[in-house]
């Protein structure tokens, strides 16, 4: 009598509390369906051998057009000095007086096609340097109202009038000024300077309606002066060069030669040698060069991928062996005592 | 001793002397949220590491970046935290608000008013109506019933559901309805505590109410706040204590949050990490500074001033500072916590854990500690209801020397107990009585005529049930008149006095007075070292200790049933010490014990009554499995030893004999308690190293001296032993042990149902409680409550160790990609002179931390190296999770290797391909940042063990997002990347590199895993084989016993051990149960243990 009664009440306040019950779902029961792979030897070999199949052809491939662009490199900064400074380069290229301008003969290796790109290479130079890097308004280049967001450029923010300057900061103020005359047969070949910078930022990071402002005006002179007439959207040379590189070593584009450079093809360059690389011991190149698919010359990622390729396969083949030679069933039961010390298998 | 009086219903007086009834859970009040939320969060170190680099950043000569990408992922952390607290304390509001706008009758200038129960004053009177909430605690004055009781359901207070009755003052008793509104006096009570068993207060009512004597008052009198009237009509009351000082508000504390071990492990991590940085800084630093003065002032174009500021030296440091700070991971904390609730989650959805008989969920009220659930070391056990039912049932007796029951095992189908009752035997209608009357239960007859019991022992529960089942009904309970029906004449008893049962007395009793003859007797029930020395003079009590030994080795709870002629001059004369005991103010229950003694002895011993309490489904099998998880389990119990061996051994928590030996230390004196002891560990050591199950057994006595004077000793045997039975401790001892084991390092799990194992519960890491039949009380004290002590394998085995696996692969990895980046950061810095330029821009860093990386990692949830199924079938496998195999300094090295060799990686890839002409810093930047993306996107995709459709779109969904990301980012002319991923894209040569460093990021990493994981295979990997194969793992269960022989040989400290042991072992414990096996119902499983991962063992693992 008393059991019934108990009973009832109990199984009541059950089917109250299984309404609070959680909804059942897979997601809930952390019983999604998934997929387990594991690493078999199969599957792992087979990766690698597929790896290797893809990466072999595409390293030869880019190798392959890296060999085909033609490139002319001419280091010229320590033969542009003259011998009677060759101890004294510094003074050389920091005196008003010298004369700047160098001749240098270039060979055509193979046949170049147009475009032909012309680049100046700096070494040593750090254009990374943190100090450098931040010295820019991205503001000011912008657009005329914003003359004065010149917070960032100091030391080269404003003249001793107080006036600001227009490009500011150290990166537009270290221009590179130096510049290329090119001639073949004594006839000028003619140099695209236009369409050298990257169009978006002809188009909103240099404004159209910035003009240059007491620059390079200050008591020290840094690198190039601009021509206070044209606005920044067209000083190409400054957009290039406002491009700051990641890395020390670095080329900048110059401009374009557009016909076609046959193989042994001399080739005269007049180079007014007028940026100071003397004094941190940077070096300075011109370089002609054509372009692939790749970008320019550059067997790195050829011979990465050759080598990963081939690491991939010759690993493949040592886990094919290893597996002949040690054949290991996977899962095997009797590796799975509990009492060996598993020490031993720390992970 | 500090005291409050109460002037009842007088409005002037204790105004304001007290806090009003208005309740406040609130944390936090508008206007001191926001101080007090950020101080809070401010008292973490990684939040005042994160605020200084914050900080820090706003300087613009030194920040690499702009501020915001440190304060931005900052200031959202802070927010988050902050809403959740709000959104909390707004609940908490929310509720308080309802509760304090309750509308209440209070009695006002002698009128009955409706007011606002957050108005309510200490004096007030307060009326309440049936299934009315209690609104602060009352002393009770009055109640519709004639006898002057009322019921009340304390659920929400002790969680127990049954009824309880309240009693008010005898002072009380009888004053009319009418006078109560006018009724004036004092309470004098203690102050506010939180004790809800104990109320020690004198009640003195003013003229016209003259009664001259202080009325003492107990908890009897009082109903308190959050209490339900039930069942009675009305009820009114002096409102004692009020708003925040009631007994509820004052147990209502905000628990000490728990920190786990993966938490601590993550914590020195990040110490180490903090370490490691600061070096970098120091080392970057100097050499910076060095650079600057030799290199950079060549520099021209970089303009060098000739003299700097002060603290000029201190620049570059400061920038590498910034630089590195992303090593230690802003986002750890948010992804932990967030990991952490779903973890918890997992568990209360989990309808694998819900008890279907009462369809109790199980929850996880603690979210934070998942982890410790995997690492489990020791389990410390309650019996009565966490092991066994706590569904009593009276199975045998023994009335004067006879036994009953010992054939069918069942007295009450037992003939001759039957034909005892029907033909009158004095001494079996006496055992009858005591059952039926000795005790607090109150029978409810319902409309229908059936009687059902409601009573707060499940021992007296069942005793009252065989009594009626013997035609010796207990029909009716009015105040203190019971009336039993006893084959179909009413007898009428008139309870005097109940001595009440308190675990230091051990037994019950109370004084009834025969309506009929006018007799008053004393009826007792107890344990029978509490009875049986206080048998009469000449009476032999041989059987009774026979049948009391018998009974303890069959599991059986036995009580002695005992009966006492008094006189009357005796009774009335004990009856004014025993009033008195009980209105001290100053160790009432002191008092009271000592004068209940002076009642009781010289006992007629009646005879002995056993109950049995089954075992739960699936106990020993839960704890086989766990056992063999390694898992060492304690067992402490109130109960007394015989009892608790034998429970023991039915649910495999000790092997019998030939395998299994219990080691007894015992005593009574220090020298006897020394002597056991150190006899146990010797033997103990010596055996350690046999495939043998030792269990030590200590009672409360000897492990008082133990505890006391033996600590050492006894540490180094709670080491040794992985199993142990404690039996007869208080709650205080068990928290002792628990606190002894966490001492030695050890992660602890308490599991336990009733009050006594709160403190228990509470002092564990982890506390589990069962939602027993002794009330909630456990199980809102604990981290975790389940219905069933079976729901612990799951609890432990799946949804600790995916938690404890989970949790080990998201702080690595966080480290890992925070790292990746760094080390970038730091090789770049060698080529941009040492200066701290950032490659990267701010939106990227930002967007790393906060979105790229977050949300591959966060779908590691739902993670699962093994399926649940292949852990439950192989709990060893938990070892893994025990030592901190998976998240320790050497794992954590080699996701310090892989990011430092991912960088190197990334950094020459995207350098070399990146060169000359194309050298750009806004690509290249781009170039390195896409290679990382890919590259943890991989190793992702590598450590995943489980596929599910959220993780595929997790982890390749966030890589298309990257790339749509940066392509609108890269759409925003005003952007610092402005078109930089539109003209990535379209270059060959981008993807080109990004291929390149996956295949040279991930291929080493890949064979190496495929290595280890074919050749050097962990346990895990071979289940994980096994289990997805499909093969030999069904047929494991075959290979167990070619297991032992290894054992021997591989285990260099058993080898080092054995040659040194006696062959032969005599078990210490002569009366070992070994007899009693094949009575005992329950089969045993006679499994041994197969992970003797000895604590010894165990140790050497945890440190390397």
């Amino acid at each position: 009598m008393a059991e019934t009664d108990g009973a009832s009440e109990s199984s009541s306040t059950s089917a109250k509390k299984a309404s609070k019950k959680p909804k059942y779902s897979r997601f809930t029961q952390q019983e999604l369906p998934a997929c387990k792979p594991i690493l078999t030897p199969a599957l792992v070999i087979t990766t690698f051998i597929l790896i290797g199949i893809i990466f072999i052809p595409i390293g030869l491939a880019s190798l392959f057009a890296s060999e085909k662009v033609v490139e002319v490199v001419d280091r010229y900064d320590k033969d542009c000095v003259p011998s009677t400074y060759s101890d004294n380069s510094l003074a050389y290229i920091q005196s008003t007086n010298t004369n700047k301008t160098c001749i240098r003969s270039l060979t055509v290796p193979k046949k170049m096609t147009s475009p032909i790109y012309i680049y100046y290479q700096l070494d040593n130079f750090y254009q990374n340097h943190r100090r450098y890097v931040k010295s820019r308004s991205d503001k000011q280049l912008r657009s005329r109202e914003n003359e004065r967001e010149i917070k960032d450029c100091v030391p080269e923010d404003k003249t001793d009038g107080k006036s600001p300057i227009v490009p500011c900061g150290l990166i537009a103020w270290s221009l590179f000024n130096d510049t290329y005359m090119f001639s073949s047969k004594n006839e000028v070949l003619r140099v695209n300077k236009k369409g050298i910078s990257w169009k978006s930022d002809q188009d909103y990071k240099f404004g159209s309606d910035v003009y240059p402002k007491n620059f390079q005006k200050g008591h020290l002179i840094g690198g190039a002066k601009l021509n206070e007439s044209i606005p920044l959207s067209q000083q190409e040379d400054l957009i290039v060069w406002m491009r700051t590189a990641a890395l020390p070593t670095f080329r900048k584009l110059y401009g374009k030669i557009e016909v076609d450079l046959e193989a042994n093809q001399k080739i005269t360059v007049e180079i007014e040698n007028n940026y100071n690389a003397y004094s941190f011991g940077g070096t300075k190149k011109l370089i002609l060069s054509t372009t692939s698919w790749i970008g320019g010359k550059n067997d790195f990622l050829g011979v990465a991928y050759l080598t990963i390729g081939g690491l991939c396969i010759f690993m493949a083949i040592g886990f094919i062996l290893l597996y002949i030679v040690k054949p290991r069933p996977l899962g095997d039961p009797s590796f799975l005592s509990w009492n060996r010390n598993p020490a031993g298998h720390v992970n | 001793m500090m005291k409050r009086y109460v002037y009842i219903n007088d409005d002037e007086l204790s105004q304001d002397l007290y806090c009003d009834n208005r309740i406040s859970n609130r944390k936090y009040t508008i206007l001191n949220f926001l101080p007090k939320n950020l101080w809070e969060q401010f008292s973490r170190f990684m939040n005042q590491y994160f605020l200084l680099i914050a900080c820090l950043q706003l300087w613009p000569l030194i920040t690499p970046v702009n501020p915001a990408s440190t304060w931005g992922p900052l200031i959202f952390i802070f927010a988050v935290s902050a809403t959740k607290e709000a959104w909390d304390d707004y609940n908490r509001y929310l509720s308080d608000k309802k509760a304090n706008e309750k509308e209440v009758w209070v009695v006002r200038q002698g009128i009955k008013k409706h007011i606002q129960a957050q108005d309510i004053r200490v004096g007030s009177l307060v009326w309440l109506r049936e299934n009315d909430e209690v609104p602060c605690d009352l002393v009770l004055i009055g109640t519709s019933e004639p006898q002057g009781i009322c019921y009340v359901e304390t659920a929400a207070l002790d969680g127990e559901t049954d009824l309880k009755t309240r009693v008010i003052p005898s002072a009380c008793m009888g004053i009319d309805f009418e006078l109560l509104h006018k009724i004036k006096g004092v309470i004098e009570c203690p102050n506010p505590d939180k004790d809800i068993r104990r109320f020690d207060a004198n009640l003195r009512l003013f003229p016209p109410f003259i009664d001259n004597d202080v009325c003492p008052l107990t908890i009897r009198n009082t109903i308190l706040q959050s209490c339900y009237l039930r069942n009675t009509e009305w009820a009114c009351g002096i409102a004692v204590y009020t708003g925040n000082e009631t007994k509820l508000g004052m147990s209502r504390g905000i628990p000490e949050p728990k920190l786990t071990a993966v938490d601590a492990m993550i914590d020195k991590l990040t110490g180490a990490i903090f370490v490691f940085q600061i070096v970098v800084v120091i080392v970057l630093g100097i050499a910076g500074n060095v650079w600057k003065d030799t290199e950079a002032r060549k520099q021209w174009y970089v303009l060098y001033p000739n003299e700097g500021p002060w603290y000029e030296l201190l620049i570059i440091p400061l920038r590498f500072e910034l630089l590195c700070s992303i090593m230690i991971p802003i986002s750890i904390k948010v992804s932990l916590d967030l990991v952490k609730s779903l973890y918890a989650k997992f568990i209360d959805w989990d309808t694998e854990m819900i008890d279907i008989e009462t369809g109790t969920t199980s929850n996880a009220a603690n979210t934070a500690i998942s982890e410790d659930l995997g690492q489990v070391e020791y389990i410390l056990t309650d019996k009565t209801g966490t092991l066994t039912e706590n569904k009593m049932i009276f199975k045998r007796c023994c009335v004067g020397g006879v036994f009953y029951g010992n054939e069918s095992g069942d007295a009450l189908k037992d003939v001759e107990l039957l034909n005892a009752v029907t033909s009158g035997s004095a001494d079996t209608i006496r055992f009858l009585t005591v059952m039926a009357i000795c005790n607090t239960v109150i029978p409810m007859q319902s409309k229908s005529g059936a009687i059902s019991y409601k009573a707060q022992s499940q021992d007296e529960e069942a005793l009252v049930r065989a009594a009626a089942r013997l035609h010796m009904v207990f029909v009716n309970k009015n105040v203190n008149i019971l009336e039993i029906n006893f084959n179909a004449s009413i007898v009428q008893y008139e309870v005097l006095d109940t001595l009440e049962f308190t675990s230091d007395r051990k037994r019950m009793s109370v004084v009834v007075k025969d309506c009929k003859s006018g007799n008053i007797v004393l009826l007792s029930k107890g344990a029978d070292e509490a009875i049986l020395p206080y048998a009469c003079a000449g009476q032999q009590t041989r059987t009774f200790a026979d049948a009391v030994e018998q009974y303890a080795q069959l599991g059986l709870r036995t009580f002695c049933l005992a009966w006492r002629d008094l006189e009357e001059d005796e009774y009335r004369e004990w009856s004014l010490m025993f009033k008195e005991a009980n209105s001290t103010l100053v160790d009432r229950e002191w008092r009271v014990a000592e004068v209940c003694q002076r009642l009781e002895h010289d006992f007629e011993i009646l005879g002995v009554a056993a109950i049995e309490d089954r075992l739960q489904d699936g106990v020993p099998e839960t704890i086989e499995t766990l056992r063999k998880a390694g898992i060492n389990f304690w067992m402490l119990t109130g109960d007394k030893q015989k009892t608790a061996i034998q429970i023991a051994l039915s649910c495999n928590f000790v092997s019998p004999e030939p395998k299994g030996q219990l080691l007894l230390i015992n005593g009574k004196t220090e020298d006897e308690v020394c002597r056991s002891l150190e006899r146990v560990l010797l033997t103990m050591r010596i055996t350690n190293s046999e495939p043998k199950d030792v269990a030590f057994v200590v009672d409360g006595w000897a492990l008082e001296i133990a505890l006391k004077h033996y600590r050492k000793a006894f540490t180094e045997l709670a080491i040794l032993s992985r199993t142990a039975i404690c039996c007869r401790v208080t709650p205080s001892q068990k928290a002792q042990l628990v606190e002894l084991l966490k001492s030695c390092d050890y992660k602890t799990l308490a599991i336990g149902d009733g009050g006594n194992d709160v403190r228990m519960i509470q002092q564990a890491d982890i506390g589990v409680g069962i939602n027993g039949r002794e009330g909630l009380q456990a199980a809102r004290a604990a981290d975790y409550s389940i219905g069933k002590f079976r729901f612990l394998k799951r609890l432990i085995l799946v949804h600790g160790r995916y938690s404890y696996n989970r949790t080990a692969f998201l702080s690595q990895y966080s480290f890992y990609k925070s790292l990746l980046i760094c080390f970038i950061q730091i090789l770049f810095s060698f080529i941009s002179g040492v200066s701290g330029t950032s490659l990267f821009n701010s939106v990227s860093l930002m967007a790393y931390n906060v979105v790229f990386t977050s949300v591959p990692v966060l779908v590691s949830v739902l993670d699962k190296d093994l399926s649940e199924r292949t852990v439950m079938q192989h709990p060893q496998i938990l070892f893994y999770c025990q030592a901190g195999r998976l998240l320790n300094p050497s794992t954590f090295a080699g996701w310090f290797g892989r990011s430092l060799f991912h960088a190197i990686v990334v950094f020459v890839i995207t350098l070399h391909a990146y060169a000359h002409e194309k050298s750009e810093m806004e690509e290249v930047s781009m170039v390195a940042f896409s290679g990382c993306i890919w590259l943890q996107a991989f190793v992702v995709a590598l450590e995943t063990n489980s596929f599910t459709i959220l993780q595929y779109l997790a982890i390749w969904g966030n890589l298309a997002a990257f790339y749509i990301i940066n392509w609108i980012v890269s759409g925003l002319p005003s952007s610092g990347m402005y078109m930089i991923m539109f003209r990535l894209c379209r270059q060959p040569s981008y993807w080109m590199t990004m291929f390149l460093i996956v295949a040279a990021g991930m291929g080493p990493v890949l064979a190496l895993k495929y290595f280890r994981y074919t050749y050097r295979p962990s346990k895990i990997n071979l289940l994980q084989q096994a289990e997805r194969l499909g093969g030999p793992i069904l047929s494991l269960g075959n290979i167990e016993p070619q297991e032992r022989s290894l054992e021997k040989d591989v285990s260099p400290l058993s080898i080092a051990q054995s040659k040194n042991r006696s062959p032969v072992f005599e078990p210490l414990l002569s009366d070992s149960p070994n007899s009693t096996k094949t009575t005992f119902g329950t089969p045993f499983d006679f499994f041994q243990s197969q992970s003797r991962l000895s604590s010894s063992y165990s140790r050497n693992c945890k440190d390397n």
